[in-house]
């Protein structure tokens, strides 16, 4: 038997894994021949990767080892308890790969085992390679946790929608209750990561927006362990101009906890920390939200994150398709997802649907105290005449998305 | 022409006098989510007369058939509280299964079908021996229920599956389902059962179902000019007997809906309260009553005159009414 000659990328693939991946690409394939009474099989593969959180955090709320995932698990659950009333069963295929890891093997690992549907839980830089890997043509990446704003922009890729907010439309919810509130002079702290950089950028943006203004900026640059030196620190750091809110960037948690009651001035913190926007928090219970968090919490035994939160809804946006358009097949089902006609509920309010021109999937943006959901944007009196959460984030005429129709909604 | 004028009035004066002695014997009792408590409004003054305290977190209730009892759904005890009206006392739990929100009497009073919201199961009760009569599996989260004039069909809307599902009572099982727009709150069947009106908040629309084929036959939409259309979330439906309206509360856009029932055209739309929730018709069908739960009141509606007339402070979240005639 001779040896197959395989394309560069594929030769490290098995000859079986390369056999899926062929029947992957072609149109109803991963779903089951559907027979009049058989039941049709819809597989939803879930990407995860957790970077390595950096030595120096403090962190009093271990994140649990299955956040995220815990989400998603649900949701098949959910989506599986409608799908015996539409013949239609739902599968996750997990993979979690370690930071340093291979995840365009991941991908091509679980498209090999006919999964059309892939949420990717993981950071941006994963995200867009994923995105652009020939593999992944056929299918529908469902970005569930990277915030930045240039997957979509300049990286979007018609293959790809955004369960997860972007970072401009965490900071125009922010944004909004702030300038509600007249609390317009703002004092943006900024962490040393390149993410907070963005976060940052983010904010800047909202601001000029919304009429507020950044009346201060500073780096956070320590190194020293903050836990120890914050008392005396931060009330030198933050002594500037007259200012009405402290808006932090630090995303990944290094010192914007140690700001609050800090501060040379007695101001409130807000951004990463103090008042977050977020998808999800565990005191949310409107519109119905309390019985996902009892059904979370009696599954998980913990409650809800917002990344459990962003894999449920990634999950739910593939079941709900299949309810609507009663198939399996994943063309159709790619297509009704990224149709004006798709909506879906998620305990926030307003119902979520895509906006064509990136991908993003719209939706209200919960402000969280610690113990307390504080308001929900986007706020009343900031309209738009399409929906009112198009206030949010980057709409159709500033978009920097190329690749994707720019078709109205 | 004079006397004709004086008849006029006088007929007036006799009118308002039926009406006023009519609405004395009727009695409002509405539930407070977040206080444990029923208010009780006198339909005559149209104003508080009592506060009852019930079990944690009522949502539903309905009376019993002879009027003497209310059932209520205390969703955080895990119970139905049967309340007897004379006494004001709770005289018993019903086995309700976990997370009783919402439920429906039979029309010989002697089943009540009761969704028990966080473990995607109808659960029905046989009242005259307070036992669980049986169970059966639907989709996620059950909320709205009814059952058909001839007793013939339970019904469950389920809002994260978005179906309703259709039980025969007879077989005990889901026979059918029947998909409509996203987030069914409220179902109810027409007077002649020929038809279920179905709510659905996060769709904004009410489907109607012919109940012979089971199928959506019409679709309501709902525009009110200045609100936008995602802030547009029915909820709460009530059908006049003569088939001539259905009312329909739009939850955060704070306006009920008037529905002609035959041409299924928007006839109108009521301001009332904040976050309009539940609906219940007097038994002479010439009132409407509204939960507001946002703004913790009821609105009260003269169906003839389509005008809200009074608005009724209750307690925190009101959620349910029941009208004792």
């Amino acid at each position: 038997m001779t040896k197959p000659r395989l394309p560069g990328p594929l030769r490290s693939a098995s000859l079986a894994a390369l056999a899926a991946i062929l029947l992957a690409g072609t149109p109803g394939a991963g779903a089951q021949a559907v027979g009049a009474d058989s039941i049709a099989e819809i597989r939803i593969g879930l990407l995860s990767q957790t970077p390595e959180p950096p030595p120096s955090v403090s962190n009093p709320d271990e994140p649990a080892a299955d956040d995220g995932l815990a989400g998603a698990t649900l949701a098949i659950a959910d989506n599986n308890t409608t799908g015996k009333f539409l013949k239609q069963s739902f599968v996750l295929d997990s993979v979690e790969v370690p930071p340093d890891g291979d995840a365009a093997a991941a991908l091509r690992e679980l498209a090999g085992r006919g999964n059309r549907f892939v949420i990717v839980d993981a950071p941006g830089a994963t995200v867009e390679a994923l995105s652009k890997l020939p593999e992944a043509r056929n299918l529908l990446l469902l970005n569930a946790n990277a915030p930045d704003d240039a997957l979509r922009g300049s990286a979007c890729a018609a293959n790809l929608v955004h369960v997860a907010p972007s970072r401009a439309m965490l900071a125009d919810a922010l944004g909004q209750y702030l300038v509600k509130k007249r609390w317009p002079r703002w004092f943006l702290v900024t962490g040393r990561r390149p993410e907070d950089k963005l976060y940052a950028d983010a904010i800047r943006r909202t601001a000029k927006r919304f009429g507020a203004q950044i009346v201060a900026e500073k780096e956070w640059t320590a190194e020293s362990d903050v836990n120890r030196t914050a008392e005396s620190e931060i009330p030198v750091f933050t002594q500037t101009k007259a200012y009405d809110v402290l808006i932090v960037a630090d995303e990944v948690g290094e010192f914007g906890d140690y700001l609050s009651y800090r501060t040379a001035d007695p101001r409130p913190v807000t951004g990463t920390q103090g008042l977050v926007p977020t998808v999800w928090h565990r005191t949310h219970e409107q519109w119905g939200a309390a019985q996902l968090q009892s059904r979370f919490k009696a599954a998980a035994k913990r409650p809800m994150t917002a990344r459990d939160h962003n894999d449920w809804t990634a999950v739910r946006v593939v079941g709900e398709a299949a309810a609507r358009t009663r198939t399996a097949d994943p063309d159709r089902l790619i297509a009704f997802i990224q149709s004006p006609d798709f909506t879906m509920s998620a305990f926030r309010g307003a119902p979520l649907s895509l906006r064509p021109w990136d991908g993003q999937l719209r939706q209200p943006v919960l402000l969280a105290a610690d113990r307390s959901v504080v308001s929900v944007s986007p706020q009343e009196g900031f309209l738009h005449p399409r929906t009112e959460l198009d206030t949010l984030g980057y709409d159709q005429p500033e978009t920097l998305c190329k690749t994707r129709g720019k078709t109205t909604p | 022409m004079t006397a004709v004028r004086f008849t006029g009035i006088s007929l007036a004066a006799l009118i308002a006098a039926t009406l006023a002695s009519a609405a004395a014997a009727q009695t409002i009792y509405v539930s407070n989510e977040k206080d444990n408590t029923l208010s009780v409004i006198d339909g005559k003054t149209m104003s508080v007369t009592d506060t009852i305290k019930v079990g944690k977190r009522p949502r539903g209730i309905t009376l019993s058939k002879d009027g003497t009892q209310l059932f209520i759904c205390a969703s955080d005890d895990h119970a139905v509280q049967v309340l007897d009206l004379a006494s004001k006392k709770v005289v018993h739990n019903l086995p309700s299964g976990e997370d009783p929100e919402q439920f429906a009497l039979s029309p010989d009073g002697k089943s009540l079908i009761i969704a028990n919201e966080d473990s995607n199961i109808v659960t029905v009760v046989d009242v005259p021996t307070r036992k669980v009569a049986f169970q059966v599996d639907v989709g996620v989260e059950p909320e709205g229920m009814d059952v058909s004039p001839d007793g013939r069909w339970g019904v469950n809307t389920s809002e994260t599956t978005s179906m309703v599902h259709w039980i025969d009572m007879e077989k005990r099982q889901v026979v059918d389902n029947t998909l409509v727009g996203p987030r069914p709150r409220y179902a109810q069947f027409t007077r002649d059962g020929s038809q279920l009106w179905v709510s659905s908040e996060i769709g904004g629309t009410v489907s109607v179902i012919d109940t012979a084929s089971r199928k959506v036959t019409k679709v309501v939409d709902f525009h009110i000019k200045g609100i936008a259309k995602d802030r547009i979330q029915p909820v709460g439906v009530k059908l006049t007997d003569d088939g001539r309206y259905a009312f329909v509360a739009l939850g955060p856009a704070n306006h009920v809906a008037v529905v002609d029932a035959k041409t299924f055209e928007v006839k109108d739309y009521l301001l009332v309260g904040r976050r309009v929730w539940q609906l219940a018709l007097t038994p002479d069908q010439k009132t409407l009553y509204t939960t507001n739960g946002v703004s913790g009141d009821v609105s009260i509606i003269d169906v003839d005159a389509l005008k809200v007339t009074k608005t009724v402070k209750v307690g925190r979240y009101p959620w349910g009414v029941a009208v004792k005639g």
